[in-house]
Order: structure tokens, then sequence, then C-alpha cells
């Protein structure tokens, strides 16, 4: 207890009324019952909170308001306003919000160098200003600290800024140098506690008069849902840290189990973990952690299959993808036989069997193959250094590998889901895979394939300007005299575009390979001394096949003159059209968006379409054939969901923008306000040219749907960037240093539905709020997903603008590299990948289409709006030529 | 004689460490004895303005100047060391009540300039004795932490931006019409205080200088806390981040109730304590009659027990009680400033610390 007299020596900050970490706080919030919320803060006070910690950051809410409220409430409750507040916020409007209402000294959580120093000392100062006392996350811009160094060098970097340039009183610095989760079966993690514990005591030692808190129950987040374990996980990590000298923390002080009272057999397992004693204290505490469950609720594990001969038990762990059994398993396998290299080519490579021919029959899909293939790589991983060490006695000994495949995502292009899943399943085979990632140049790739004496190249994209840098590739490996077989993947490739303008660069195979799981088949056919020569003069045949379909199909596309397809353009009637003046005109940014408000916009099915799961969601979770696996995969992305929120794995950013603008012909000019005088920026839009006829059956351009400059009205525009993929190169990294790919792919398929929720929700609230012509939609998620609204946002790259470059143009007039962090490849990809881009337009008659094949009259035209050379654009459009640039007409 | 504001600041700091300082009395009741009429009020000046003006004490530097001149010459002549301006209501938002908001500027800068002048002339007449000006900024008569409405506890008649902006115009014009300190007084809720000192630290940012500032809470009754409910170590927690040169109570009680709460402040507040009470308690007219002598006894006690290093009085005080008073405290020791253990210091309606 604290008194005028006496201090505090530990510090219980209440966590209860706090809207993202209190689901019930959080509803009585948004159904505005203030009256019960009051009770939750009065309930804290009373079991014991010295501090109670407020926050309101949650989507759904007007958060100014409610702390507004919320703390003009509290203000005239004299049991709950005896005790200090906590305001707490990501966001500093809501925190001077509240900053404005409380008569007493409270504690702001919390500034960091997250953003650079200038905000940092502006957000200092003021508090000074008003005067609080501070929590300084141990973060800069380098991210967010996890080893004890870090934490210690960012702390003191923030505290010599804080009390050598501002005069802040090192008293009121609080500093929070993050709690991250153990036990959560990545190796790395296994030392956050410590770390934790190892910098408190150093920032305790070295920086006087501060303070050290942080938000405990992250710390037991892997073991959700048992209730013991986790208290008593606390329980054991306060009783370290408090003597290390963290002085306060945000717990829920009515439930954390007596250090003393924790039985002696489960204390010293959670010690383990939290002080990171042993490599197996994971394993070990989850052993019995069910034994501490609670009543009623213990899970039944069959684990009669142990009870099976080593080698049916590392099928068993295969097949059925669990990891908890596989190095003893391995271990033991190996002492069975004469080489190590046994264990695989024997047992291991047996499971795999299994699991390709399951595949292979479709009774199992590709998210198990994945976790299949984790446990195989951890497998492989402990037999490795034996492996090496037999190498090294006798050199000349087999690999036993099937061959070795480079594989690269190419120059400009940033996306790697498909290639990784297909790196995977070859590795499953048992072919070597050299994966040199993202955005490689066609000279790193043959350097590679020369060093690593490959066998197969696989080349991957998924944006229409890698179709281009693959037939260079192919050109190249001519040129330089390559013979091996290379392959083709990604979501924008075909067998058309491999066949037309990539296998007759190349004088070796050239095959394009549909998915995963026919990556397989293909390269062991192409690997195969007996298969190899019929395969490749079938595939030859094939290709020549589709080149001349293709060929005549050509020349009976025929497409209107430029001029006539203008003439024919979609007409609006602009006179009798009133368009709406944004509420918020020009940019408006989104630093660090709330993730749990995007999950509830995620559109699932192109999540399941990225693991080879066809189907619809929700109906796929009970389809009878894929189902099972569905609801699998489904589980892992809620819990892996939870945890990117929860340990805030990824930073999610938007800029959007609202404009004046006029179409001029098909461009279309944007203002920097309603006189028209400044063009801040001119977009460039295509139009079609098949032949069509009537209003709906028109030759559409997007700059019909912006009324044109003669009409005498100005209309109006907007431009967007989202990313959710900030941050996430760091868990990925783990979970590949872990081989766990599983849950690498799962990761970065997650980032790319969030982003896309992303844009869903900015383009709802575009259309509710920022622009506000349609404030009283009111759709659910499936109606935004079959998009039942008023308005289209199409992404340069996409059918109705095929032109990637537009996107330079975007980027300028958004600023949007300095707003969200999202740069562009040469070849206009967004980085980090799971971004997206485009243009907002309100007129309801705006529609999605394709453009489809333009001809070279368009294309003249448009090079010359764009201030570029007819040749330079024909690259960038080269998918939607109607006509082969390189002959001459 | 005009010295310069930092030499007057070296003074006042080598006069509050020599001997006990002596702030002047009330205002209200020496304007009260003068018995002026709605007229006297307007002045030439406010002679056709629309609604009554009578009870605008502050608008008297506009109307009856001279007059303001004269009770502040005679506190000075009683003996006290700090005068205050005349700007208990010079407000935009306290002058609303008589619709005189757009002259808060005027009357803080005049208040200022007038009692700039008495002091210097009196400086000038005796220069071992320097006289210092505290520009005033009283609390207002709305509420930032109380609500206004018994139904609806959330609802606020004002809020931080509000006062925030009216205090800074009210600071603009006394620093502008000379004072050597800020006397941000009678604080019965925390909030406005806070928000008077943001716009006091905004001033001297946008000058590029500090003048020392006095904060002076007042507690209400015997419950020993402010009209907002904290008690005298909490409000010393909320605005003690502006490192105040002076710090204490005043108005509400007499000298002899509010001893308990100057002895709290005078422990917990590592900074000079000035306290000035009102003539006792009022009777039951309404009126103030503790004697200058008893009341010169009292705060002679405390100056005896090392409590304070400026006294003065609030209301029901006249020039004879300042000068029993500062008879009373000639020659005793000023408090020593205690040494405070560095802790985080924080504040509900209570205090809270927490040692490193």
């Amino acid at each position: 207890m604290t008194s005028s007299s006496g201090s505090a020596t530990f510090v219980n900050i209440g966590e209860r009324t706090n809207v993202t970490g209190s689901a019930r706080f959080k509803k009585l919030i948004l159904n505005d019952d203030f009256e019960a919320a009051l009770d939750v803060a009065r309930q804290q006070v009373e079991n014991g909170a010295q501090i109670i910690d407020v926050n309101m950051d949650e989507a759904m809410l007007d958060s100014e308001a409610a702390m507004t409220r919320f703390l003009n409430l509290i203000a005239t409750e004299p049991d709950i306003s005896r005790v200090p507040l906590m305001i707490d916020s990501s966001k500093w409007s809501v925190i001077e919000a509240g900053l404005k209402c409380v008569q007493g000294k409270s504690v702001v959580n919390s500034i960091s160098l997250k953003e650079g120093e200038e905000p940092f000392f502006e957000q200092a100062r003021k508090l000074k200003r008003y005067g609080a006392a501070v929590v300084v996350m141990a973060f800069d811009q380098d991210g967010q600290a996890d080893t004890a160094d870090r934490k210690v060098e960012i702390c003191t970097r923030s505290y010599k800024l804080l009390t050598e340039e501002i005069g802040f009183p090192p008293e009121d610095i609080i500093f929070d140098p993050n709690i991250f989760a153990v036990a959560t079966g990545i190796e790395e993690h296994n030392s956050y506690a410590l770390d934790f514990i190892e910098a408190t005591r150093r920032i305790k030692e070295t920086l006087p008069h501060c303070h050290v808190s942080g938000g405990v129950s992250n710390i037991s987040f892997s073991f959700r849902g048992n209730e013991p374990i986790r208290e008593a996980m606390h329980s054991v990590f306060l009783y370290h840290a408090i003597n290390a000298g963290m002085d306060m923390g945000i717990v829920n002080a009515g439930q954390l189990a007596v250090y003393a009272d924790i039985p002696e057999a489960l204390k010293e397992r959670v010690e383990d973990v939290i002080l990171n004693r042993r490599p197996d204290a994971t394993d070990r505490l989850l052993e019995i952690a069910d034994e501490y469950r609670g009543e009623g609720k213990k899970r039944v594990v069959d684990l009669s299959w142990r009870e099976k001969p080593v080698n049916e038990r590392l099928s068993h762990a295969l097949v059925n993808g669990t990891t908890d059994f596989i190095i003893e398993d391995t271990e033991e396998a190996r002492t069975h036989t004469k080489r190590p290299l046994d264990v695989i080519e024997g047992p291991l490579m047996d499971g795999m069997n299994i699991v390709g021919d399951l595949f292979g029959s479709g009774k199992m899909f590709l998210p198990q193959v994945v976790k299949s293939a984790r446990v195989m790589k951890k497998a492989v991983a402990h037999l490795i250094p034996y492996i090496e060490e037999e190498k090294a006695n006798n050199p000349d000994s087999d690999t036993g590998s099937k061959g070795k495949i480079v594989l690269a995502t190419v120059k400009g292009d940033v996306h790697d889901i498909g290639k990784n899943i297909v790196g995977v399943v070859l590795q499953c085979n048992n072919f070597d895979i050299v994966d040199l990632g993202v955005m490689v140049p066609c000279e790193k790739i043959l350097e590679t394939v020369k060093a690593e004496n490959a066998d197969i190249i696989g080349l991957s994209g998924l944006i229409t300007p890698s179709l281009d840098e693959m037939v260079y590739v192919g050109s190249e490996m001519k040129r330089q005299g390559f013979d091996i077989p290379l392959l083709i993947g990604g979501a924008t490739t075909s067998k058309v575009h491999t066949a037309v303008k990539i296998e007759p660069k190349y004088d070796g195979a050239t095959v394009y390979v549909t998915d995963a799981s026919r990556a397989v088949g293909v390269a062991s056919s192409l690997l195969s001394a007996n298969q190899k020569d019929a395969f490749i003069s079938s595939v030859k045949t094939d290709y020549e096949k589709v080149r001349d379909t293709h060929e005549r199909g050509q020349s009976k596309k025929t497409r209107l003159a430029y001029k006539d397809a203008k003439a024919n353009g979609f007409k609006i009637d602009w006179a009798s059209y009133e368009s709406h003046q944004p509420e918020t005109p020009g940019l408006t940014n989104f630093d660090d968006y709330d993730l749990a408000e995007l999950t509830a916009c995620i559109d699932w099915s192109p999540f399941f379409s990225t693991w080879e799961l066809r189907g619809t969601y929700p109906d796929i979770l009970s389809d009878p054939r894929v189902g099972e696996s569905a609801r699998s995969l489904y589980n892992d992305a809620q819990a892996m969901l939870q945890r990117i929120i929860g340990e805030k794995w990824l930073t999610a950013k938007a800029v959007v923008g609202l404009w004046p603008a006029n179409s001029v012909g098909d461009d279309i000019e944007v203002y920097a306000d309603t006189t028209g005088k400044i063009v801040l920026q001119t977009f460039h839009t295509l139009r079609q040219q098949m032949p069509r006829q009537g209003r709906d059956r028109a030759n559409f351009a997007l700059s019909d749907f912006v009324a044109p400059k003669d009409s005498g009205h100005v209309d109006t525009i907007g431009a967007f960037v989202v990313t959710a993929g900030l941050g996430i190169d760091e868990h990925v990294q783990a979970f590949e240093d872990a081989h766990d790919d599983y849950n690498s792919i799962l990761l970065k398929a997650l980032a790319d539905r969030l982003a896309e929720a992303f844009a869903e929700r900015m383009h709802q609230r575009i259309r509710t709020e920022l622009w506000g012509y349609a404030p009283d939609e009111d759709l659910n998620n499936e109606d935004l997903i079959r998009e039942q609204y008023q308005g289209i946002r199409p992404a340069p790259g996409y059918p109705a603008s095929p032109d990637h470059t537009e996107k330079g143009l975007l980027w300028d007039l958004l600023d949007a590299e300095r707003h969200t962090g999202v740069s562009l490849t040469e070849s206009y990809a967004m980085w980090p990948a799971s971004s997206v881009s485009g243009l907002y337009f309100g007129h309801p008659d705006s529609r999605y289409f394709g453009v489809g094949k333009i001809e070279q009259d368009q294309v003249v035209d448009y090079a010359k709006r764009k201030g570029s050379d007819v040749k330079t654009m024909e690259r960038w459009l080269s998918p939607n030529l109607n006509y082969d640039p390189d002959d001459e007409k | 004689m005009t010295s310069s504001r930092e030499d007057r600041r070296a003074q006042l700091v080598a006069a509050i460490e020599s001997r006990i300082l002596v702030l002047d009395g009330a205002m209200g009741t020496m304007i009260q004895s003068y018995n002026f009429d709605e007229a006297d009020f307007r002045g030439e000046r406010f002679k056709d303005w629309s609604q009554d003006l009578r009870g605008n004490n502050d608008l008297l530097c506009l109307t009856q100047p001279e007059i303001l001149s004269e009770i502040h010459r005679a506190y000075l002549d009683a003996g006290a060391d700090i005068l205050e301006t005349n700007t208990f209501s010079s407000t935009s938002i306290a002058q609303a009540d008589y619709g005189l908001e757009d002259y808060a500027r005027e009357l803080n800068l005049e208040s200022a300039r007038s009692a700039r002048q008495v002091c210097d002339i009196v400086t000038s007449e005796n220069p071992k004795k320097p006289r210092f000006v505290a520009g005033t900024l009283g609390p207002t008569n709305r509420t930032a932490s109380i609500s206004p409405d018994v139904n609806d506890p959330g609802k606020r008649n004002t809020c931080f931006d509000e006062l925030r902006v009216a205090y800074q115009e009210a600071v603009e014009g006394l620093v502008e019409g000379g004072v050597d300190l800020i006397l941000v007084e009678t604080i019965f809720d925390t909030l406005n205080a806070k928000a008077a000192l943001f716009a006091i630290e905004d001033v001297f940012e946008s000058i590029g200088d500090q003048l020392p500032v006095m904060i002076s809470g007042t507690i209400t009754d015997q419950s020993g806390r402010t009209l907002s409910g904290q008690t005298a170590e909490a409000f010393w927690n909320s605005v003690r981040h502006v490192a105040p040169f002076t710090t204490g109570l005043n108005c509400a009680l007499g000298a002899e109730q509010l001893r308990p709460y100057v002895s709290e402040i005078s422990r917990v507040a590592d900074t000079y304590v000035c306290t000035y009470p009102n003539a006792g308690l009022p009777n039951e007219f309404g009126e103030y009659d503790q004697s200058p002598e008893e009341m010169a006894a009292l705060i002679g006690g405390w100056a005896d027990d090392g409590l304070v290093n400026a006294v003065g009085g609030c209301c029901g005080t006249t020039p004879d009680h300042i000068r029993a008073i500062a008879n009373a405290v000639t020659g005793k020791t000023p408090r020593a400033i205690p040494a405070v253990d560095r802790k985080l210091r924080l504040s509900g309606l209570e205090p809270f610390a927490l040692a490193s």
C-alpha cells in the first residue's frame, strides 16, 4: 500500500479497463455501458490495483471521445479516482485527450524511439508540460528490442535523450523493455524472459532513479487456455524480475499464484522455462501442463503409436505432421543403422513416400504435406552433423539426393509463397533445394547454378513484368550455353506464355508447372535417365500445338481503331450528377492500424486457395473431401493471428488521399484544389478495344468514371497504399531457422490476407467517413467480399489498369514510401509484398472490367501521353498487346 | 527607478532566502469600503455597456485606476513585499459574465502596469526593500473536473483547452504589463490549474524567458481536500512538474483551520512555501471579523515552527492585518527547504510514491 509517508516496492497496475486486453470491458464500452465499465475500474481498485491502466484503442470507437468520457466519469467517482491513472494508447491524440481530463499526475503509456528522435522529443516535452510520468518502450527505428543488449541500448539512449536533452525527471521514466512469450517452440524465444530480467538488472544499475515495468501476461501466451500454468509462469517470472529491479507491472492482481505455493515439481519446470535452464524445458513443461489444467478439462492424447517400432513411429510422425518426439525417434533410428544417411533413405523417405502417395491420390492436402515437411526437416537437421562427420571421413559417400534445383523469384518481384511451397514439396521428395529468395537478378541465378552444379532451374513470379524477366533469363541461358531444364511457375505465368514467349528463346527443356503438386512429377521425370527424353519431347510437341493455337487465335481477335473505341466510351450523364465533396480531403495517414479490427474483414477463400485447397469459405470447412484439412489449417491460422496481434508481429500502415479531379481524354488529372489550376498528378488509363456497342457494351476506360474537365463539374478521385507486412521478416526468419516452413508460409499467407482485409476496410472507411458518400452503408463482411457497394478501387497491374508503371505516379502523389514504408521494385512490385494499392472511384456506375488486348494505335497514343516511348510501353504492356511488337508491320 | 526583470529576480531570490516575505491582503474587502455604485464601476468608457458591471472589481483598473493605485500603495506602506495584481477574474471565461470577454487581455495588461508603477515608486523610495508584482490568475468560475449537473456526472461546462487558451491570453497581458511573478491561486480544481500552468509554460517558451511561478491551492473545508477532492500532497504531486518558486494554500479557511495542511505542504514540498489565509471564518453575516492581532499571532506561530517562507492575507484582510503579520514574522527564520527523496510521485485524489 502507498501512503503519504511510505512508498510502494512493487506496483500492480490494473489491466482490466483496457479494450485491447479485456473482451468484457471492450463489449461494455462498445455498448455504451459506461456505468458497468466504471464498476470494472472500481473492482480493480478494490482488488488492490495501485494504478489503473485505461486503454480505448479500438477501431470501432472514437477513442478520443471514449477516453475523455470515461476519465471524466472516473473523476466523479472518488473510490476509483483516488488512485493515479495510466493513460494507455498507441495514438498520441488519445493520450493527449486523456491528459486533458485528469487533475492528478498520471502515467502515459507509452512513447518510444520507434519513429525516431523528433516525435519522441516532441511528445516528451509535451508530457513534461502536462505533468505526467511516462512509460518508454524499448523500441527504436530498427524495431522492438528482443535481446538484453538491445533492450539496454535503447533504454539507455532514451534515458540520455530525455534527461540530458530536455531535462525530463529520471524518476518519472518507466521503461518497458518488452516482455515476449517464451515456450513458443521457437528456440530464439527461449531466452526472452531471461533477456528481460537481465536487461532490467542492467537498466536499474546504470540508469539512476528510473523504473521498469512490463505486461506480464505476454510471457505465458503460448499456454493460453491453461490458467494454472500461466499463473505459475507469471509468479515465477515476477519473482525473478522483481529481484532484478522490476518495480511495476501490468498484471491481473486477483489471479497471481503465490510463488511459495507453487508445487515443487511444477515450479522447477516453470523455472527451467523462464530461466532457460535446459534446451528441452518447453517440452518438459508441456508434458506436465495438462495435469494442472484444472478439473475436467484434461485433454486426452492418444499415445498408443508410441508403442510401435521406431520406423513406424517415424512414419506416423511424418504422416500426422507431429514433431513432438521426432528428435528422439530419429536418434533411436540412427543408432540402429550403419550410416546416418540410412535413416533418411530408409524410414524417413518411406514415410515421405506415404505422404507423397496420399497427396498424389488426393487423400492428403498441401497444409498437411507442409507440416510433414517440417517433421522431415527437423529430423534431417538432427542427422546433418552426423552426416557431415561421415563425409569428412569418407568424402566420396553418396548424399542420396535426387538432384539439385535452384529456385528464385525473379528480379523486381517479391512474391514467394508459391515458390516456397514448391521448394518444400520438392525437398520432401529428396531434392536438394537452393532457394535464392526474392528479387534475384539473372546473373546471380546463373552464377549459382554453375557454382552449385545444379540440375534444374525454377523461376517464379507473380506480377506481369516478371514474365519479361523470365524471357530474359531464358535468352541469357541460351547465350551462355546452358542446357539444364528451366521450370516456370507463379500466378501470372501460364502454359501459353511459356510456350509462346519463353520456350522459343531457350534450347533446353522449358516447362510450365501449374502448382506444387505437379512439381515433383516434372522434376523427377526431367532427371530420370529413362523418362527424360520422352517427357521432354512430349512437352515440346505440346507447346508447339499451344503456339499454333495461339497464332490462329490471335489473327481472329479483331480490334476497334482506338478513336472508335474512344467514341464508344462509357457515357455518364454528368449534368444530373452531384459529386460528393470529401469529408476529409487531402492525405490521411494511419500509422499503426489495429490488426484485430482487420481480422474481421479477412476474405478467407483465397487463403485456402494459396494452400491449394479449392472451395469457398466457410463451406470449405465442412467439405467432405478437404474439410478436415481446411479446419486444421484454419485453426492454425486463427492461433497464429492471435499471436500476430497479441505479440505485435506485424505493423499495418496506410496512406489514403482524396482530391478534386477531372478526366481529360483518357487521362485523369488530379488537382490541388477545386479551382483545378494546379495539377498534382496525371494518371493514364487504357481503353478496351474489343468490338462492342451499346451503353452496357461500351469500350471502358477508368477515365470514363471521372467527370470530364469540359463538363464544368469538378469531380473527386482517391488513391491508397496499405500494408500489413511491416516487421514480417524477423518472424519468417525465426521460423525458417527452426526448419518450420509451415509456419513461415502460414505467416506470409496471413499477412497477405491482412493486407487485403486492410484494403477492404480502408475502402469502407473511405465510403462511409473520409469521402463519406455512403455514410449509412451497412454491409457485412460477405457483402463486402461480394463488392455490394458503390465505387471501385482498381489496382495498377490488374485487369482494369494493367500498366504497373502507374504505381510510380501513385507513390509520388501519396508520398507513399515515406508514409507507409512500402517501396517499389524496378518492376513496380510492392515491398513488403503484403501490400495493396490503387485508386478510388466513387461514381455509382463505376465498375471493374478487363482492358484485354489493345492495338498499337492506342499504345502510341498512351506512350505519348505518358511522355515515354513506344518501345518502352510495349515492354510494360506486353501481356496486353494484340500484336507482336517484334513483327515489322 | 526601474530595474530590469533579471535584476529584480535576483533581488527576489535574495529576499526570500534571507527572510519571510509578506504578500498583500484582500483587494475585494478594500474595494467594498469605497461603496462604488454602478456608475462608478462603468466609468466614462463603459457608461453605455449593455450589462450591469457593478461588482466587476477587475474592471476598476480601466474605470477607477487611481483607486487601485491607492489600495496597492496602502499595502506596500503596511510592509508587503509582493503585490498581487487585481486580476482574479480577468480571464475571458470569468469576464463573460459581464460580456467583457474581449477585454481580458487589456484588463491584465492595465492591472499589471498599475501594480508595477506603484511598486517601482515605493522601491525607489526605499531601495533596500525592493517590492515585487505577482500577476494573479484566478480559478475562473468554471471547473474542468466537476460536473455542473448532478444527473450527468460526465458533463463539463469547460475543458482544458478552453481554459488553457483563456489563461494564455491573461498571462500574455500580465507579462507585457511587467509582472515579476505569476501567481496561480485559489485553486479548487487542480485541472484548471494544470491548464493555467500549461499556458504559462507556453508563454514562457514564446517569450524565451521563465518568470518565477507561485501556486496556491485551496482546501475548502476541514476534510482537508480541494473542492475537486485532492489532498494537499496529491495536489502538490499534480503541480510540482513546473518546479514552482513557491507553493502553498490560500483562502477558504482561517489561519487556525489551515494549519495542519500548511504543515503537510511544508513537509512534502521541495520549494518555498507561501500561504495566505482568510481573516478567520466568515460570521453569520458573511463577514470576516478576525482582528489583525489574532491573525498575526497565528501566522507568527507558523513562522516560529518553520512552516513558511512567505505569508499574506486573503479574504477579509486589510492593510492593518498585513502590517501586523509583517511585524509578527520580522526577524523570524524562514523555513528551510527539506530534502525530498527522488521518487516517482503520482496522484489521483491521493498521493502515490514509488522509490527507485
